[in-house]
């Protein structure tokens, strides 16, 4: 079970909260399991989110492992120039 | 000094050296090809007729005559680029932003392009096309635009992010909210409190070269393109989908890149000359002319930023509030989300909200520029966190180190910090040398923290070992300022041989596997990470090649210091000599012929980047002109590979942000017209605006990146406006809050405050 | 109307037919296959087409391909002396002047012009006498840097 934060615009799709709990250890059950539990939040995964591990984006890596005792964070896709 | 990080202690032969770039004699001999010096034989030449409205319905377009002008091979409106998005309304914005449908959204909006034989044809024929506009009513203003009687660009835009969704459209594509905390609370605690709005004008990327592209579409339904681009994949993989066509029959290739900055990480000629190719069945050169680039290719955003910051007397920031309005174009984008989340990043902050609000207006669609939206939001804080450190009576570095981020402080857009290194920054700055030089008359000096989020993304490399023991690296991120000579230092030190042994190419499209754009700071941070995988890989098959010569298991084979060498007890082993990489070379055409090591990977782990500028400025108090004439930049490199081309980066940025401080706009008239579309008007710094720009590289290794590499490119642009600000406020006593700093502007502001 | 044009560019006569409205550059980037100066404005004001003209320093975009008649032409192509580099060429190479690379044909020319004219040019001279050719990399450090080590270089051959 991880702690799963979310920023701001997610809290509408999981009933206003800003915390979630998850029964995940990588970012592809994470995604899954938030959209199974939250279907609202389908179209912000869609449209792409970056998970926080212990501060670091990662924005791609589906196997990436979720340390149980991390700060994981949904934050908003970014871009860059 | 102490850093958050420890120091990994890895020492290195080739990355950290400053060897000349594989592309340099190309570059210094002209021999270069960049997007407009491509040329294929039958080539038509494109061109687009563009709106001089801000804002109009198209009612008709009447193309008839163009087409029998002689010598016109096609002539294409929206019709012949149908939708094809299927719903993806991003795709849907791209789509309309390259070719305008039912509207205009902004003076320079595409609406027909034709191709011809020549340019002067071209022109003609652009002349003859009829297009009759009802013009509507338009806002440019980023401020205006969020009035509630202000001209509205679609009829559908209800402002996402908002509970419950409102009832009446507005031209507030979307709100977004970052921070916690209590900010009621924090403000109470506050001894001070400073508010104010600031704002920022539109500014562009300011690349020389401008967009151009060279498209050969064949009857079988497939094409080649050749373009100026930060991401051929990309390109490639939107133009295709807006052309409705496979991925694998458009092939497209990335050409010397003149500059990019964010700006060329978007496509807005590319499909039209695809679907003119298409049409005409010749194939088709679209370049843009300098005043397209300003009119129709994607700008940063201008903003409108409402900060409030509250203050113990001891220097404790007690809360933050801001308010970001940043302009999108017509088309809602991500600018004043990225704005919310960057603007106190640098910060340890216990109370702190951030609203981030997307405005559409009459302009092009706001693209990104180099750490987008990130400047603007520093601005505003960091002229603030000055004021405030002046109101206390607190000295500006000592403040900043006072609330600074570190190792576990919760951001200000949300995650717990990791290692950072804001506070190296900071300390470097109040020891530098810079801090203590001596101001002249009508001098100032400011300095200004600035944060940015690199990333890294999909990556792909192969390295190919050649029979005499050379090798070939193929990249797919674009080099955009040295990265090849980066990159080749990084396969030389881990395959342990000479830089000069190394070739670094960047590949096309159908050379590797998809890659992201160089954008956010990412090319050779991404991409060394893959060239060393791919090195990592092929040498795991020297070993075996040299097994093999060896006639001995390969478990019993290392690989040290660019050299196989046996492992094993008995005189046999004892007898063989190391091979080199060239020794194993020469062999491969019998031991299982050629050696490739390839990387397929995510490269994630950037982490993020923080900047600490110093600057001096002298402004003429008669005439308002401010000239900087003294200016530090540092910042952590994590590892710098090629030191002179991080310098290069750093001395960039600055240099850009300078442009933006002091000088550069976009200026529309009231008919919603842009009125300085060139390098005239839209005065870029040239060499004598500016003084030698001094860098400071720390490296604070990056743990997530085998040799501590950090993206470079972008931070450096994001503390400028602010540093200059603090300057100028230094030097004549006045607070700018509006920029750029121009001398109408300094003039005004000194006639009002003294 | 075309009309037949006789020139010196890098030292080699060169016949072309041109019209009328065409500019220098377009000559030498379309008819001549010399892409080395690039359009960067097409209205004089960022120096990426710079050419020595009978020489002077002009933007190739401001003139046109007609009054190239008998004149005398360098651009960026005839810098090097076969393999061997002009010491601009060398130093914005050794510096890092460039980083895209787009600017540099005509700051090297633009250079040029300035140490012919002046060989021991001051920081401010090289700021001003490049002051009309942009880049938007390197914030000029660099370039400046890469321009006083050729001048001390040419200064001592």
């Amino acid at each position: 079970m991880v702690e799963v934060k979310l920023w701001g615009a997610l809290h509408p799709a999981t009933g206003g909260v800003s915390t979630i709990e998850i029964e995940a250890t990588t970012i592809r059950e994470l995604l899954r399991k938030l959209q199974e539990q939250y279907p609202d939040t389908a179209p912000f995964v869609k449209n792409g989110i970056a998970v926080s591990i212990d501060g670091v984006l990662y924005r791609d890596s589906w196997e990436k492992k979720l340390p149980p005792s991390a700060e994981i964070y949904l934050l908003p896709r970014i871009v860059g120039g | 000094m102490t850093y958050d990080t420890q120091f990994t202690g890895q020492t290195f032969k080739s990355v950290g050296t400053r060897p000349l770039r594989p592309d340099g004699i190309d570059k210094v001999t002209g021999r270069a090809r960049y997007g407009a010096d491509y040329n294929l034989p039958g080539q038509l030449t494109g061109l687009i007729l563009r709106s001089p409205h801000a804002h109009a319905r198209i009612k008709k377009i009447d193309t008839r005559k163009a087409e029998k002008l002689k010598g016109v091979k096609a002539v294409i409106t929206s019709t012949d680029l149908p939708d094809l998005t299927d719903g993806d309304s991003e795709l849907f914005d791209i789509l309309d932003n390259c070719m305008a449908r039912k509207k205009v959204f902004y003076d320079g909006h595409a609406v027909a392009a034709v191709a011809a034989i020549d340019a002067k044809t071209a022109r003609a024929a652009l002349k003859l096309i009829k297009v009759d506009y009802q013009v509507l009513s338009h806002v440019t203003d980023v401020d205006e635009a969020t009035k509630p009687k202000a001209p509205l660009l679609h009829r559908n835009c209800f402002t996402e992010g908002i509970e419950p969704k409102p009832a009446k459209a507005s031209n507030i594509a979307s709100r977004s909210e970052f921070g916690h905390g209590d900010v009621e609370v924090g403000f109470e605690q506050a001894d001070v409190v400073v508010e104010r709005n600031f704002k920022t004008e539109q500014t562009h990327q300011g690349y020389i070269e401008p967009h151009a592209c060279v498209a050969s579409f064949g009857p079988d339904g497939s094409a080649e393109m050749w373009v100026c681009t930060q991401g051929h994949f990309t390109f490639r993989q939107q133009c295709a989908a807006l052309l409705g066509m496979p991925l694998s029959k458009l092939r497209v290739t990335s050409t010397e890149i003149g500059g990019g900055f964010g700006g060329k990480t978007h496509i807005w000629a590319e499909p039209v000359a695809l679907a003119l190719s298409r049409k005409a069945n010749r194939p088709v050169k679209l370049v843009m002319s300098r005043e397209e680039v300003f009119r129709a290719s994607g700008p940063t955003s201008a903003t409108s930023i409402d900060i409030k910051i509250g203050v113990k007397k001891d220097g404790t920031i007690t809360a933050a509030d801001a308010v970001l309005r940043y302009s999108n174009g017509p088309y809602p984008g991500v600018w004043a989300m990225l704005g919310a989340m960057t603007s106190f990043a640098c910060y340890d902050l216990k109370n702190v909200r951030t609203v981030g609000l997307e405005v559409l207006v009459n302009r092009p669609k706001t693209t990104a520029y180099r750490a987008p939206s990130a400047p603007m939001a520093a601005f505003a804080v960091e002229s603030m966190v000055d004021e405030l450190a002046d109101k206390i009576g607190m000295d500006p570095v000592a403040f900043r180190i006072k609330n600074a981020a570190k190792e576990g402080t919760k951001s200000s857009y949300g995650p717990v910090y990791g290692p950072i290194g804001i506070g190296p920054t900071l300390e470097a700055a109040r020891k530098h040398p810079h801090m203590k030089a001596k101001l002249g008359k009508n001098q100032g000096r400011g300095m200004a923290c600035g944060f940015w989020f690199n990333f890294g993304g999909q990556t792909c490399a192969d390295l190919n070992i050649a029979v005499d023991g050379s090798v070939t690296l193929t990249v797919g991120t674009i080099d955009v300022g040295g990265a090849r000579a980066s990159l080749a230092l990084v396969a030389a030190e881990e395959l342990g041989i000479d830089y000069d042994d190394v070739k670094a190419v960047v590949g096309d499209t159908a050379s590797l596997g998809h890659n992201d754009m160089t954008d956010g700071s990412r090319g050779t941070f991404s991409s060394s990470m893959a060239a060393i995988m791919a090195a990592r890989n092929a040498i795991e098959e020297l070993k075996n090649r040299a097994a093999k010569m060896w006639e001995i298991p390969v478990k019993n084979v290392i690989w040290e210091d660019g050299h196989a060498k046996a492992k094993g007890r008995g005189k046999k082993y004892a007898k063989l000599a190391p091979l080199s990489l060239a020794d194993i070379a020469a062999e491969t055409p019998n031991t299982g012929g050629p050696i490739a090591g390839y990387s397929e990977l995510v490269a994630d782990g950037a982490g993020v980047s923080f900047a600490t500028h110093i600057c001096d400025v002298e402004v003429d108090p008669e005439t308002g002109r401010t000239q900087v004439v003294r200016y530090t930049v540092i910042q952590d490199a994590g590892k710098a590979v090629h030191p002179t081309y991080v310098e290069g980066q750093y001395q960039g940025g600055a240099a850009q942000g300078i442009g933006w401080a002091l000088n550069e706009e976009y200026i529309y008239g009231a008919d919603g017209r842009l009125q300085n579309p060139g390098f005239l008007d839209y005065r870029i710094p040239v060499c004598s605006d500016l003084p030698m720009i001094d860098t400071q590289i720390l490296e604070i290794p990056n743990p997530n990146h085998p040799y501590g590499v950090r993206g470079v490119g972008e931070t450096s642009i994001v503390p400028p406006l602010a540093a200059i600000a603090n300057a100028v406020s230094d030097a004549v006593d006045v607070r700018m809050t509006h920029v750029p700093m121009s001398a109408p502007r300094i003039l005004k502001a000194l006639k009002t405050e003294h | 109307m075309s009309q037949l044009v006789s020139t010196i560019i890098n030292n080699d006569s060169v016949e072309f037919a041109c019209e009328a409205h065409e500019t220098l550059l377009e000559v030498l980037r379309d008819r001549l296959g010399l892409t080395g100066a690039k359009e960067g404005c097409g209205t004089g004001d960022c120096g990426a087409c710079s050419v020595i003209l009978d020489g002077a320093l002009v933007c190739s975009c401001l003139v046109l391909g007609a009054e190239a008649q008998d004149r005398n032409i360098e651009t960026v192509e005839g810098m090097a002396d076969g393999a061997k580099l002009h010491p601009l060429q060398t130093k914005f190479l050794e510096h890092a002047a460039l980083q895209c690379g787009i600017c540099t044909p005509g700051f090297l020319i633009a250079a040029k012009a300035l140490l012919t004219n002046n060989p021991d040019p001051t920081e401010e001279e090289i700021r001003y006498a490049l002051a009309g050719n942009l880049c938007r990399c390197t914030g000029y450090d660099k370039i400046v840097r890469a321009v006083q080590d050729a001048a001390k270089q040419m200064r001592r051959a």
